[in-house]
């Protein structure tokens, strides 16, 4: 128990020494360095949960699918960029803005794997003590998580936009009209990528379990498409069409479908290429940002007993 | 700035002189849920060094830990870590305070390395400096190679380590180290209460460690600290409350002359004047109680006293052992202290022990 032996190499600089080298003879050191706070922590938790959402910093095996899935977002927007320069079309075959809603399941699907990755796993194991016991608090945590499940969310759905952008450029497009197509487009996937963030984080977030996390956001996901898919198709034949652009505001891809279609100069995939008026048009947006800001409001809830 | 190394007691030297006065000061604090009262006016000021705390589940230390950690508002009174109040200063006392809870929470798909890393960086150590503390730390609670291993094939005392080292990964001035030694082996938990130790005399770094085996304390900590119903008990030092008498553990045989021998020696030594109890006087030691008896031991003289009223009464000695007074001993008297009064958690009522001879002889 005696220190007294320890003490002799106590001066030892932490750098310098290779410290391997023995092991056994070196005492406790003390930490002398900077201690970067609390927005430090933050950072360092969106870093790594960004990272988390593709593999980095986690064993091989969990790098496959999200690469996968980026891989496969990105995969038609490189084959319509070399049809496009191999037959010199005059225009790109899907808008910007609209590409994310056609690839809507690959998305879910990435949503689906890593928003309970990334939450349900501190819930399972319970490490959510280790956080709020350090400098970082509950807001800390949930803006980190949400943010970094956005930004691998806009990784996912920007990077294919870029791709289409280049390609386009090197098709010798118009500039200007592109560039406005991508700046729109990145606007649409900035919007979906915050709202299928909410949602995916929040329903993961109400079960420790991995599994269930993972099939509750595909259902989130795809039932509430599949009804009112079903219930637009349905009032489109009997003849409502103004019910049909109403009824979008009931499922998230439908609602950034909308809100592209009316906003960002994209053609939805309402049946017959309906797109809500520029009145509903605004409710779209409204109801967007409002789930948005309701997820946040959620997930600082679930975490205000998550504490020791 | 801390201890520039000169002779060789540094390390002590350290440990004491980083913060003179007290590490921990509650005043008058309480915790009162719709429900349930977690802490009554609780008023203590804990010293540097490794305190004990003590108390059945739901006595409220979990809650303390809590508010200590700036987590949750006092309902009233006041508390201080390291100079700091726990009510506006929480970020800056987790800073320099660590926690290590007590149940599991190491995700099992990541290195021991990996996850304290990232910790290290939690509590606002820079990349490189928190890839450095983190293969120091891991090595002086004793993982070395398996580091590198994911958690999820760590034996129960190698993650328990590893909750220890993210908990001073960061070189706090105060650790909290919730029950440490819980599912650990006889052998783990001796490994685990040496660290403990290390972990005041070679680090400097003041422990308060909360525990309901109340037997390891005794080894491991300078002061201990009962709570029980959110009230404080005691608070004072272990030398204190284990040697202010010693007591003998006497074992005998029946005979034909005397069917229950044991009941035969009490009432001979009763009636000589010495203190005898039947009852174990520790709660752990709950076997073979009716045949034990409990001597108050005053000095050289009790020894013959027995020796010669076995031999007297033609009894056959088994076992005559010298024991310590265990803490565990204060939850009975404060037992029968709050059956005489409320008093008993009055801060100011610090040393029981005395009237605890009293309940012995009763």
């Amino acid at each position: 128990m005696s220190p007294e032996p320890m003490t002799s190499t106590h001066p030892a600089s932490p750098s310098g020494a290779p410290a391997d080298a023995y092991i056994h003879n070196i005492g406790y050191r003390h930490y002398d360095g900077p201690r970067l706070g609390r927005a430090y922590a933050r950072r360092s938790l969106f870093s790594q949960s960004l990272r988390g959402s593709y593999g980095l910093g986690r064993s091989a095996k969990s790098k496959v699918l999200p690469l996968l899935l980026l891989v496969a977002m990105c995969l038609p927007a490189a084959i319509m960029v070399a049809v496009a320069v191999v037959t010199k079309a005059q225009a790109l075959p899907v808008g910007y803005s609209r590409y994310a809603v056609f690839l809507q399941a690959v998305i879910g699907l990435y949503l689906a794997a890593q928003a309970p990755q990334s939450v349900s796993r501190d819930l399972r194991f319970k490490s959510i003590p280790l956080y709020f016991s350090r400098p970082i608090e509950r807001v800390d945590y949930v803006a980190s998580k949400f943010a970094a499940m956005a930004a691998a969310l806009f990784i996912l759905t920007g990077l294919p936009l870029l791709i289409l952008y280049v390609g386009a450029l090197l098709a010798k497009l118009d500039f200007l009209e592109q560039t406005k197509g991508l700046a729109q487009g990145l606007v649409a996937v900035v919007l979906l990528s915050l709202l299928f963030a909410g949602i995916g984080l929040v329903v993961s977030a109400v079960t420790p379990r991995r599994g269930f996390g993972v099939a509750a956001v595909i259902a989130v996901l795809t039932i509430p498409y599949g009804a009112v898919s079903a219930v637009q198709g349905i009032a489109f034949v009997q003849g409502h069409e103004s019910a049909v652009g109403w009824l979008g505001l009931f499922s998230p891809i439908t609602l950034i479908d909308g809100v592209q279609s009316t906003f960002l100069g994209g053609s939805s995939s309402f049946p017959n290429g309906l797109a809500p008026t520029t009145g509903a048009g605004f409710v779209y947006l409204l109801v967007t940002l409002a789930v948005i800001v309701g997820c946040y409001a959620l997930l600082m809830r679930r975490y205000r007993k998550a504490g020791l | 700035m801390r201890i520039p190394s000169f002779g060789l007691t540094t390390g002590v030297a350290a440990a004491t002189t980083v913060d003179d006065v007290t590490v921990i000061v509650t005043e008058s604090l309480s915790k009162r849920y719709p429900r349930v009262t977690a802490l009554d006016r609780l008023s203590v000021d804990i010293a540097p060094g490794v305190t004990g705390l003590v108390g059945a589940n739901g006595a409220g230390k979990s809650t303390l830990i809590k508010i200590l950690l700036g987590l949750a508002p006092a309902t009233e009174g006041t508390a201080h870590v390291l100079g700091l109040d726990v009510t506006t200063d929480g970020g800056a006392i987790r800073e320099r305070v660590g926690y290590m809870p007590e149940h599991d929470c190491l995700p099992p798909d990541v290195s021991a390395t990996e996850f304290v890393v990232h910790m290290a960086r939690m509590s606002g150590l820079p990349p490189t400096a928190a890839r450095e503390r983190t293969a120091d730390t891991l090595r002086h609670v004793g993982l070395y190679e398996e580091r590198y291993r994911p958690i999820g094939g760590y034996s129960t005392g190698m993650k328990q380590r590893v909750k220890l080292a993210q908990a001073l990964v960061h070189d706090p001035q105060l650790v909290f180290l919730d029950e440490p030694t819980n599912g650990l082996d006889p052998a783990g938990r001796d490994e685990m209460l040496g660290l403990i130790r290390r972990v005041h005399s070679d680090f400097g770094i003041s422990v308060l460690v909360t525990s309901h085996l109340l037997g390891e304390l005794e080894r491991t900590c300078d002061h201990v600290v009962v709570i029980d119903g959110g009230k404080l008990l005691r608070s004072s030092s272990t030398d204190e409350f284990t040697q202010v008498t010693a007591s003998l553990a006497v074992e005998v045989t029946d005979t034909d002359a005397h069917p229950d021998g044991t009941e035969a020696l009490r009432a001979a030594l009763a009636a000589a004047g010495a203190a005898v109890t039947t009852r174990p006087a520790g709660s752990e030691g709950l076997v073979a109680s009716g045949h034990l008896l409990y001597v108050e031991a005053a000095g050289e003289e009790t020894y013959d006293l027995v020796r010669d009223t076995v031999a007297g009464l033609g009894l056959g000695l088994i076992r005559m052992e010298q024991r310590r007074h265990q803490i565990a001993e204060v939850f009975r008297d404060a037992d029968a202290a709050q059956a005489a009064t409320a008093t008993a958690g009055a801060p100011g009522a610090p040393y029981a022990t005395q009237d605890g001879g009293a309940h012995d002889v009763a």
